[in-house]
């Protein structure tokens, strides 16, 4: 249905609004007794015991047993930080740019950078204070290489909330990427893991 | 008095206690599960195969944990009040006949603690005696909702007092006697010599009744815990709240037990059959009560004592006359 007939308030014809069949309250001690006559007799109080147990006998359980069991969270579920390595080369995707540290509205983002021998920038430290992080998304969204994205990682039961977030283990191990382990974050401009993706030949 | 007879009855009371102190710890163990079960949820499952042994943690916890008495609370009264429901609740058992006779070693058992004459008499009146847990724990707690709770109790427990005591007022009219053996033998002819088919209304009245007096759910206003936290509970901890649990839990059992043997007919002829029927009734209606807290809402306080004054105690006063009529001519 459109909606522009909803946007007509006003209860009409033409409106699909209409007003709720109310019966009129009892005013006099009479009608009052006779209200109370009908609702004990209609056996309402019966719909409400059968009802609960049709659904005793049906046995459809809903339970999730925790756990044992867990329900399958969407893929762009927001959850604690993970550092991707590039595919081709291992190294991390990172380049220390600090968009993700700037735009953090709860600046909780904290990293260090140095010039490494190769004249590369290195990234020596990254944390992420998740007593303060707000799980928006934003440091995920402004990076320039999908370097910081939100993981799948929900239970986060431990002695520190720090024990996630700092850069050692947010970022992928080497391990898991040569085992394809690392899960690509599906945004915008995302890379699909495959043949084609190869490193880029330093020497031209 | 002889002595056989003294160790006999504290043998009964020992088993009694024992039997229904973990009858009433197995009752939360059922409704969890049945109220699960109604509302598609699975209930207790980790402690024990299916969650069975959550009883006894939940005893380990109520046994071992800090009783606090808090500070502003009026100390000896807070103390006792606990202890008052749960052993009204046990003191109204004792003319409960729970089984029929049986001989066992060749000694006749009667299980029952006190055959006296005025036996529903005794287990109204010591259930009424009952209101005095919540109403002191509740005034002596220094928790404005405790008192509220107090306050209900108060009217609650004494106004459906009227209605259980004129609903049985016609079932013992047509008896004769007070005595729960006489009206179990009464009935003792089979299906057709219940009371139930000659005093419906008082049965259904008695039920109603038996809501109010236990504080279950149509009528659980008295610890009504979205509107007053847990009400002549809310400051209690530890075992002296887990007694309050007990004598609520007990009180189903008992009233239940009453109920199926006034108006239902008993453990009927005294058979090991009649025993079993006996239970199968005091279980269908324990599980009753579960039953309607799932599926029924709570009434005001309000509608409570209009429900209780204006409709059930008329009705209850007619059905008495009705039955005076029907036995004069
Ligand atoms: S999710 Fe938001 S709050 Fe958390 S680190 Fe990223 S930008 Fe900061
Ligand atoms: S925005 Fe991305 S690349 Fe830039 S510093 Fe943050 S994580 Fe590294």
């Amino acid at each position: 249905m459109h909606s522009e007939p909803l946007n007509d308030r006003n209860v009409s014809e033409q409106s699909p609004y209409f007003y709720v069949d109310i019966e009129t309250y009892p005013t006099t001690s009479w009608d009052k007794f006779k209200q109370v006559v009908k609702r004990t007799f209609k056996g309402e109080l019966f719909v409400g015991l059968w009802v609960v147990m049709r659904e005793m006998i049906k046995f459809d359980i809903h339970t999730v047993q925790y756990p044992k069991e867990k329900l399958p969270i969407g893929p762009r579920y927001r959850a604690v930080h993970k550092l991707l390595r590039l595919w081709e080369s291992g190294y991390e995707r990172c380049i220390g740019c600090g968009l993700c540290e700037k735009i953090c509205i709860s600046d909780c983002i904290r990293m260090d950078t140095k010039i490494d021998e190769n004249s590369r920038k290195e990234v020596t430290e990254y944390s992420i204070n998740l007593g303060r992080c707000i799980f928006c998304g934003y440091c995920a969204e402004v990076c320039p290489e999908l370097a910081i994205v939100h993981g799948q990682r929900y239970e986060n039961g431990s002695e520190q909330r720090a024990h996630f977030v700092i850069k050692d283990d947010m970022l992928t191990p080497l391990d898991w990427l040569t085992s394809g382990q690392q899960a690509e974050f599906p945004g915008f401009g995302a890379i699909t893991p495959n043949e084609s993706v190869t490193k880029t030949p330093l020497a031209y | 008095m002889d002595m056989a007879f003294i160790i006999e009855t504290i043998a009964k009371i020992v088993v009694i206690l024992l039997v229904f102190s973990a009858l009433a710890g197995l009752g939360t163990y059922f409704e969890r599960k049945v109220l699960a079960f109604m509302q598609r949820r699975l209930g207790p499952m980790h402690v024990g195969p299916f969650g069975l042994l959550q009883v006894a943690a939940d005893g380990i916890k109520l046994f071992t944990k800090e009783d606090i008495i808090p500070q502003n609370v009026v100390k000896p009264i807070f103390k006792i009040a606990p202890v008052i429901t749960a052993a009204t609740a046990f003191m109204a058992a004792a003319a409960i006949p729970f089984w029929p006779e049986f001989t066992a070693f060749g000694y006749k058992v009667h299980p029952i603690v006190a055959d006296i004459n005025v036996g529903i008499l005794y287990v109204l009146g010591i259930m009424a005696i009952g209101l005095y847990g919540p109403l002191l724990g509740g005034m002596a707690s220094a928790n404005k909702f405790s008192l509220i709770s107090a306050a209900r109790s108060a009217a609650v427990f004494i106004s459906y007092e009227v209605i259980s005591g004129l609903s049985l007022l016609a079932p013992l009219m047509m008896v004769g006697s007070l005595s729960l053996i006489d009206i179990n033998n009464y009935q003792a002819g089979g299906i057709g010599n219940w009371i139930v088919w000659s005093q419906p209304v008082a049965f259904i009245l008695f039920w109603i009744a038996a809501f109010a007096e236990t504080g279950r759910t149509p009528f659980h206003l008295i610890a009504n815990d979205h509107e007053i936290i847990d009400g002549f509970g809310t400051e209690y901890s530890g075992m002296r709240w887990g007694l309050f649990f007990i004598g609520e839990y007990a009180n189903m059992f008992f009233i239940s037990f009453v109920i199926a043997i006034i108006f239902l007919g008993g453990f009927g002829d005294g058979s090991i059959a009649g025993a079993f029927q006996l239970l199968l009734k005091v279980s269908f209606f324990f599980f009753f009560f579960l039953w309607t807290r799932a599926a029924w809402p709570d009434v005001r306080p309000d509608q409570l004592m209009w429900l209780c004054w204006k409709v059930l105690m008329p009705l209850a006063v007619v059905n008495i006359v009705i039955t005076g009529l029907v036995m004069m001519f």
